[in-house]
């Protein structure tokens, strides 16, 4: 269980974290979600004790991470895929760590065939690609058989094997009853592994709530209608009350009707369709609407979506 | 702390100091800069040493009586510490500074999160390893210098006054240098700029202070630390030095007032 209370970190004049409050319950995979800058590598410093917060508190299992005994057999931690030095082998390494917790040498033989990496244990670090350094990052998180794991950015970076891996990993320490905390920027990374979600944008907590409520709450599904006569449909959808929104040069997304109900009134004005298919809401979706002011960087594209009257108020800040 | 008290009634593996320590000297043993660092302080040392009794001995018939009476069996190892010194600072600010430029220090500080302790475990190590090899490398400047210095009847052996003293000083010199200079890499935190600063005030001051003139000028020269420091590599007090034993006392509150800054500085930022 990780606490924060009230976290805030700033550097200068500038908040990177600011009066964070959220909780990572035990045995779930959360989510750490937010926009690149956002303050979720600086949250997870704070956690780990690495950075000092400038105001307010955070726990791991009721105290703070300076005062965990055997700090590597409560948390796992991968902060940064390079974290090791270059001169020593990728053995000598997790060994380096093991013998700080009082873990026997044998357990970095361990790891290391967990993680795939028994082949190249005797080699220097320096040599290694970034998806073998992520590997090898994970082996030293794996080592004193911890609890609670934390990844921030676990696939940045890596090939489609590498982050097949990765996913398959973290559901798979989830399945064990352990607890994970993962930040990512990558929607659809997030829409399979997590369960629960903290949402972070500018260094505000936005959302701390369950994967399915965030985009029943965040996003809604609609019916993408595909016709040769939208010309001819579109005055009557309108005219039923329901949203029609425009989508691509023959289609439209309509809002607030099961798609049955489009079906019939297509049929009763003998009008063709090419497509009717609900859409559920994605996570993505349910993201942008709730982050779109508090990107840090945009890109000035045209089109931002709409922005919830309380996040924008908030943004503001 | 109240550590102490849970830490007994947990799992017995945890995060102890003897963990730690264990954890440091395998980071020392198996990163191959350790072993090139003392290797090449020690050729230095070892060959300095060498060459500067080989010169004295070639020069002796241009030497006036006065030059003659001023060279000690220790005279080539003190001018060879002079050079080879620094080399073991880059030893100990690359075990601190090294984990800065790699990343290690965050998952080290998240393996060990108690950071004096962790700086202690590696001063530690740093002083142990760095005062064997020292050691080593001092005796072998001494015996390899002697043969060379008794061509001119200049040499002498560990029994005469103040010889084993200064030789084995020697040793001890280069093991505070070692955790002054982890001080400094902690302070610094990058490997370049933490040598250029051991530079400066091993050589550059020492270099600087025979500038200053008038008697504060003598006076000041002689606590500078590299100064200090080599009072304990001279058989006999010379004039214009410390005494052996209060110099190198000097020197090692210099290492102490450095590592305690390190320390406050290295447990208030972030990592």
């Amino acid at each position: 269980m990780i606490l924060a209370r009230g976290l805030t970190k700033r550097y200068g004049h500038k908040t990177a974290v600011d009066r964070a409050d959220f909780s990572v319950a035990s045995g779930h995979v959360t989510g750490f979600l937010g926009p690149n800058g956002a303050g979720k590598s600086t949250t997870m410093r704070m956690i780990l004790g690495l950075d000092r917060p400038t105001a307010g508190d955070v726990t791991v299992n009721g105290k703070h991470y300076r005062d965990l005994g055997a700090p590597l057999r409560e948390v796992g931690a991968l902060l940064e895929a390079r974290a090791a030095q270059g001169g020593r082998t990728a053995r000598n390494h997790l060994r380096c760590l093991a013998r700080s917790n009082g873990i026997p040498d044998r357990r970095a033989d361990e790891v290391l065939r967990l993680v795939g990496l028994e082949a190249v244990a005797g080699q220097q670090v320096r040599n290694f690609s970034l998806g073998m350094s992520q590997r090898l990052g994970i082996a030293g998180a794996l080592l004193g058989d911890p609890p609670i794991l934390m990844f921030d950015e676990p696939v940045n970076g890596l090939d489609p094997e590498g982050i097949l891996w990765i996913r398959t990993l973290i559901r798979q320490l989830a399945a064990e009853g352990r607890t994970v905390f993962v930040s990512s920027h990558l929607m659809a990374e997030m829409a399979l592994t997590a369960d629960h979600l903290v949402v972070i944008g500018r260094g505000r907590i936005l959302a701390d709530t369950d994967m399915r409520d965030f985009i029943d709450t965040n996003a809604t599904s609609h019916v993408l209608v595909r016709s040769p006569r939208l010309t001819d449909l579109v005055p009557l959808l309108s005219a039923r009350g329901w949203r029609v929104d425009p989508e691509g040069r023959d289609a439209v997304r309509v809002h607030g009707t099961p798609p049955d109900a489009i079906g019939d009134l297509a049929a009763d004005h003998g009008i063709r369709l090419h497509e009717l298919a609900p859409v559920r809401p994605s996570l993505e979706e349910a993201f942008m609407r709730l982050t779109g002011d508090t990107v840090e960087y945009h890109a000035g594209t045209p089109g931002q979506p709409p922005i919830p009257p309380d996040v924008a108020a908030g943004g503001a800040a | 702390m109240t550590a102490a008290g849970a830490a007994g009634r947990r799992r017995p593996p945890h995060a102890s100091f003897a963990n730690v320590l264990s954890s440091e000297w395998t980071k020392i043993r198996t990163v191959p800069s350790t072993f090139w660092t003392l290797l090449a302080g020690a050729l230095i040392i070892i060959g300095f040493s060498a060459l500067w009794a080989w010169a004295f001995t070639a020069s002796f018939d241009q030497l006036d009586r006065a030059d003659r009476a001023s060279i000690s069996p220790t005279s080539p190892m003190q001018i060879a510490f002079y050079f080879g010194m620094v080399v073991f600072g880059v030893l100990g600010v690359l075990v601190i500074s090294g984990e800065y430029g790699s990343g290690m220090i965050r998952a080290s500080l998240t393996a060990m999160p108690r950071r004096a302790e962790y700086l202690a475990a590696k001063a530690v190590v740093v002083a142990g390893v760095v005062l064997v090899a020292g050691l080593v490398v001092s005796f072998a400047s001494f015996f390899v210098s002697q043969p060379i210095l008794m061509i001119n009847h200049l040499d002498g052996s560990l029994g005469d006054r103040g010889v084993l003293r200064s030789v084995f000083g020697g040793g001890l010199f280069l093991a505070l240098i070692a955790v002054m200079a982890l001080g400094i890499g902690t302070i610094v935190r990058h490997t370049a700029g933490s040598i250029v600063t051991m530079f400066v005030i091993l050589f550059v001051l020492g270099i600087v202070g025979g500038f200053l003139p008038g008697s504060w000028g003598r006076t000041l020269n002689q606590y500078l630390p590299s100064n200090a420091g080599s009072a304990i590599l001279a058989p006999v007090r010379q004039s214009g030095s410390l005494a052996p034993w209060a110099g190198l006392g000097v020197f090692a509150l210099y290492t102490a007032v450095v590592l305690l800054v390190a320390v406050v500085l290295f447990r208030s930022r972030d990592a």
